[in-house]
């Protein structure tokens, strides 16, 4: 029975990670170009960098200060890098809705354009880790799922769980599921170690282990439900919460309706 | 007389002539059992343990319980050329290789929840309505036999697949034997044939579950149900239930088509579970290495209650002499457990040593009428709970938006706090209840219909219960606490007088209700 | 007792009430139908277990509410069966509640006592026996016996002696060893200063010869989590800040609890969590205990760079890794 290694080459997997695919493409594209291939000329950089400051002093500064030194309540973003930016602008969390112990993801402020021209004026601060491009994030060629799905278990299960769903941190911080992030932005915050989150630098785990690291991610995203209804992959908590719920439910009612008298 | 007549004849009298069955059939096949839904708890038990037997042995006809290192090459591809022992690899290929083979793991797994999800609730039942008095108190110490049975039982089986989660389990299991003091290290050491987690475990517990533990099981549920069906069954009070008598519906037809369909419906809903509901995908967590954990690593809900007191413990640690004691270990997983079912053991022994009532009792107590049992009861679950819900604090610290350090601290005072509250309100509203039952009795039940009397005043039209209402509220006893002199006859004060005085006080408190309405009362208020 | 007063009487078990299937024809006719479908049923489910067992293939998935992208074949498979079973169950007891006979029937209890006599015959059987072999004037015999008795539950407890090898040393020592390499796990890549930023971690294992095979054992106790920190948010006493190395800093990842792995590190307060009992560990101060029930401290590898530029270990740890015992000083 070879079922497994074909699921993935299953009528629905085919599509799905070609939207996948073209939505990453579509996000990553224009960000991606400017921090890496840069075919902007020097005025164009420099225009956009412009656009950026312009954008920080509007959103960013009441906290992170006038030139990004940090403040009482953030952190200084001076050598923090365009993939810091990216991956805390992109994904809805930086400006922080409000301030709780840690910022959600949730739907961006700014649109692709805005979080280019923020990271290009950010990294021009100082130096920082870039922008991964898109020729840099091909995991389905240069990953491999069963290393990732090791190193994911080495590194990561131990805050976001062995399936990637997310766990609880101390004092009320959590580790945030890793379903359904973008490649980039799973690269960007293993490169770049947003909020609690370590860093892991490319020596330690190398570029390649970190695409297998996403290809496992993206592997168990799109995993099929192979015994049934996943009760959110947590463990045995919620197992535990069924059988004394719908288990003993169902069978303390037909006992009930056992012991009843016909009429 | 049908050929069929004849044959099914000959055939019994073949038997008959010889075993002399035939007078032990007459008897037993006209046995009574009596009906409550409440008494079928124990047969889902029974049932989950022998869907166990059977899905079990369907594993075991695969299942490979070696830790020797294989490479994965089956069909599942995120393992693929990983290295993991036999027993993991052997399990997934249960699971994907082997049509029906996950099936039967989930139901295995579902089953083995379900069977100490039952035993505990069967256990709630007998001792709520107090089906443990004499004579049954063997039965009781045998039924908490098999829980702590079950729980090992239970461990060993979930830590076989040798998965990550598994192995997190075992490695803490050790950490216990290893805290023992003085002889700790050397029983790791033998348990696990030298360093954990070494190639010595998993064989050699594969065969505690599969040959000795369930032997002990045969044999315990065995003499377990022998004592039921000899002693009889108990029975809930109502009209013409008496303590000499059983109320009832024959073994033959009735009780056995309901207890052996019910055996199919307990068979049929655990595979409805194991055909919707995923149950330990091993797959996902990957094969064990010591050096890797998932979060949110959990046991099965019926240790989680360990968990969470191993979690609340306080840091503490003896060094006395260059040795080391790990209290914060040893008392949340071994002592506390360890007192709590001895304790549970000998309650019988205990209650009929408080109330001094050494007869036999076959009509159950409605647990209201019981307020210090019932009390009791409530303030070990309180307790259990609490250690439960901080055994999954994490998954419940993000579910619900909350820190582990919060539910971490309301388990730590909770544990001493809420146990002793819940106690009070139990007590309070068993003897609350006992009030309306006693206002139900003599006033009868409230109509809701408001009439009004000649002089202008309105008063609710209460209707009279019928007689077996009445009689299910008021057949039960009403003891006076044991009357223990503190010296006898002649002013010579006895020995054990603290004891004496710690029986009758706890004697008192058991003996707390409301009096029963009686004849007298009705007669008293008709007369009026 | 308060029985004296005069209690409610018992009006003794109500009559019987017909049920319509006893009394109308029609009724236990429909009754019959109802139980003779649900078997029907049951037999629709075990057709359905057969067939998906021989016809669904096992890497079809189909879309469930709930449930979800679900396979097929292990679905129906349990469909199948659970129908199967659960609607014997449910045929049977409708059968049983309908349509055989449900009046209550009362037999007595019989006393568990033994009569006196038969109590009074025992207990003469039971002292002739042991008077017949003699127990209590043979004092000699009865003593011996007590004596092989008691020793014959020595030998499983012998037996079972070479289940394992004496702990020895082992749970003291690790492989760790003066100058042993730090290398990635996976992967035994050895590191360097300057491949950790600040924040960073790394996991880590101790370096072996190539071709060589890690025991699960020793991985055990030989895990290390690496994390680097600025060294002056260090709060660390003059021999413990030596065994850093420009800000990194080593531990055992072997929770000094139970022995859990611990590496969940927040890198904003500098604290390790351990998942299993969520003991919490400070890094700046030397791993010490700052919530949960782990007593101990994570113990602190000692490191530094060797001639090549790569971490290694100082020293050996200097104390027993993991989870306490009895033998342990301190």
């Amino acid at each position: 029975m070879k079922r497994l290694s074909r699921f993935r080459r299953h009528r629905a997997v085919a599509p799905l990670l070609l939207v996948l695919a073209l939505f990453s493409i579509g996000t990553t594209f224009s960000v991606a170009g400017a921090a890496t291939s840069s075919p902007l000329t020097a005025a164009e950089r420099s225009a956009l960098i412009d656009e950026g400051q312009r954008i920080f002093l509007k959103g960013c500064s009441s906290c992170h200060g006038l030139n990004a030194e940090g403040g009482a309540i953030a952190p200084s973003l001076i050598g923090v890098g365009a993939a810091s930016v990216d991956f805390q602008v992109a994904t809805g969390r930086m400006p922080m809705a409000d301030m709780s112990t840690q910022a959600m993801r949730k739907t961006p402020v700014y649109d692709e354009k805005e979080v280019e021209a923020l990271a290009a004026y950010v990294a021009s601060l100082a130096p920082g880790p870039g922008i991964p491009g898109e020729e840099h994030l091909n995991y389905e060629r240069d990953g491999s799922t069963a290393e990732g799905g090791e190193l994911f278990r080495t590194n990561c299960a131990m805050c976001h769980n062995f399936a990637g769903q997310g766990g609880a941190l101390t004092q009320g911080k959590y580790a945030p599921t890793v379903m359904g992030v973008t490649p980039r932005h799973i690269y960007e915050a293993m490169i770049t170690g947003p909020q609690s989150m370590p860093v892991f630098s490319d020596k330690t785990i190398t570029p390649e282990e970190k695409l297998s690291i996403i290809k496992w991610i993206k592997a168990a995203e799109n995993e099929p439900q192979l015994g049934g209804a996943a009760l959110g992959r947590v463990g045995p908590v919620t197992e535990g919460l069924l059988v004394w719920t719908l288990g003993l439910g169902m069978l303390v009612g037909v006992a009930v309706w056992l012991a009843m008298k016909a009429r | 007389m049908t050929a069929r007549e004849r044959i099914a004849g000959s055939v019994a009298n073949y038997v008959d002539e010889r075993t002399g069955a035939a007078k032990w059939m007459k008897k037993n096949l006209t046995k009574v059992f009596p009906d409550h839904w409440s008494f079928l708890l124990g047969e889902i038990a029974l049932y989950s343990f022998v869907i166990l037997l059977l899905s079990g042995t369907f594993l075991t006809f695969w299942f490979d319980p070696s830790q020797r290192e294989v490479i994965y090459d089956g069909s599942y591809e995120p393992l693929q050329g990983l290295e993991m022992s036999a027993a993991y690899a052997s399990t997934l290929d249960i699971s994907f290789e082997i049509r029906g083979g996950l099936l039967m793991r989930q139901i295995h797994h579902w089953a083995a929840l379900i069977f100490m999800a039952a035993i505990v609730v069967h256990l709630m039942r007998v001792y709520f309505t107090g089906a443990f008095r004499k004579p049954r108190e063997f039965n009781w110490i045998i039924g908490v036999g098999l829980l702590t049975l079950g729980i090992v039982e239970g461990f060993l089986g979930y830590s076989l697949p040798d998965d990550l989660l598994s192995g997190t389990g075992i490695r803490i299991a050790e950490a216990i034997i290893q805290a023992l003091p003085l002889v700790g290290s050397y029983l790791a050491f033998f348990a696990f044939g030298g360093a954990f987690p070494g190639e010595a475990f998993i064989p050699r517990i594969y065969t505690v579950h599969v040959l000795l533990l369930p032997g002990a099981f045969l044999a315990l549920i065995t003499v377990h149900l022998m004592l039921v069906w000899y002693q009889k069954h108990t029975q809930y009070p109502g009209p013409g239930r008496t303590e000499k008598n059983v109320v009832g519906y024959p073994l033959l037809p009735v009780y056995m088509a309901k207890a052996g369909g019910f055996f199919f419906i307990v068979f049929g809903v655990t595979a409805f579970l194991g055909a919707v509901a995923s149950i330990n995908p091993i797959w996902l967590y990957g094969p064990y290495t010591p050096a890797q954990i998932s979060a949110g690593s959990q046991p099965d809900w019926y240790m989680g209650w360990l968990d969470g007191l191993v979690r609340m413990a306080p840091p503490l640690e003896s060094y006395i002499f260059g040795y080391t004691i790990p209290w914060n270990i040893l008392i949340p997983g071994l002592i506390v457990p360890g007192i709590l079912f001895t304790g549970m053991a000998l309650y019988p022994f205990i209650e009929s040593w408080i109330t001094g009532d050494k007869r036999e009792h076959h009509i159950l107590d409605r647990p209201r009428n019981a307020p210090n049992r019932t009390a009791l009861g409530v303030m070990s679950l309180t307790f259990m709970l609490v250690a439960l819900i901080n055994g999954g604090n994490d998954i419940i610290a993000t579910t619900f938006d909350l820190t582990i350090n919060q539910i971490m601290w309301f388990s730590r005072i909770g544990i001493f706090v809420l146990p002793p509250i819940a106690f009070v309100i139990t007590k309070r509203l068993c003897l609350s209840l006992q009030r309306a039952d006693r206002e139900l009795v003599l006033h009868g039940r409230e109509t809701g219909r408001l009439v009004m009397m000649p002089h202008g005043e309105f008063v609710e039209v209460h209707e009279p219960i019928s007689p077996e209402k009445a009689w299910l509220l008021t057949q039960h006893e009403q003891n006076p606490p044991l009357a223990l002199e503190e010296s006898d006859l002649r002013g010579v004060r006895r020995p054990g007088v603290l004891k004496n005085k710690l029986r009758a006080h706890m004697s008192k408190a058991h003996a707390v209700s409301v009096p029963k309405a009686t004849a007298d009362d009705l007669k008293e208020i008709e007369h009026h | 007792m308060s029985n004296e007063i005069e209690a409610i009487k018992d009006p003794g078990l109500p009559a019987h009430v017909h049920r319509r299937t006893d009394t109308d024809p029609k009724a236990a006719k429909k009754a019959e139908r109802q139980v003779a479908i649900l078997f029907l049923l049951s037999a629709l489910g075990t057709i359905t277990l057969i067939g998906s067992y021989i016809f669904i293939p096992q890497d079809v998935f189909i879309f469930f509410p709930v449930l979800g992208n679900t396979n097929a074949h292990q679905l129906f498979l349990g469909l199948g069966m659970a129908a199967s079973l659960f609607f014997i169950g449910m045929g049977a007891i409708h059968w049983a509640k309908t349509l055989m006979p449900d009046e209550e029937v009362i037999i007595q209890r019989h006393e568990f006592r033994s009569p006196d006599e038969d109590r009074a015959d025992f207990v003469k059987a039971a002292k002739d026996g042991a008077a017949a072999a003699g127990l209590g004037r043979r004092s000699l015999i009865k003593r011996s016996l007590g004596l092989s008795l008691g020793l014959v539950g020595l030998s499983p407890l012998i037996l079972l002696r070479d289940l394992g090898p004496l702990p020895g040393d082992s749970l003291t020592k690790t492989s760790w060893k003066t100058g042993t390499r730090l290398v990635t796990d996976p992967g035994d890549r050895p590191i360097r200063p300057e491949d950790l930023e600040v924040g960073a971690v790394a996991q880590t294992l101790p370096e072996i010869a190539k071709g060589e095979h890690r025991k699960l054992s020793d991985i055990a106790k030989d895990a290390v989590l690496l994390i680097r920190l600025r060294p002056e948010e260090f709060n660390l006493d003059a021999e413990r800040l030596s065994w850093t190395h420009e800000g990194i800093i080593a531990f055992s990842k072997i929770c000094s609890h139970m022995g859990c792995a611990v590496a969940l590190y927040e890198q904003q307060t500098k604290h390790l969590l351990c998942p299993c009992h969520q003991s919490t560990f400070d890094v700046t101060r030397a791993a010490k205990v700052i919530f949960g029930p782990s007593a101990r401290p994570l113990p602190q590898l000692a490191i530094k760079v060797d001639s090549e530029g790569y971490l290694v270990a100082q020293s050996p740890f200097n104390e027993p890794v993991g989870p306490s015992f009895w033998e342990r000083s301190s």
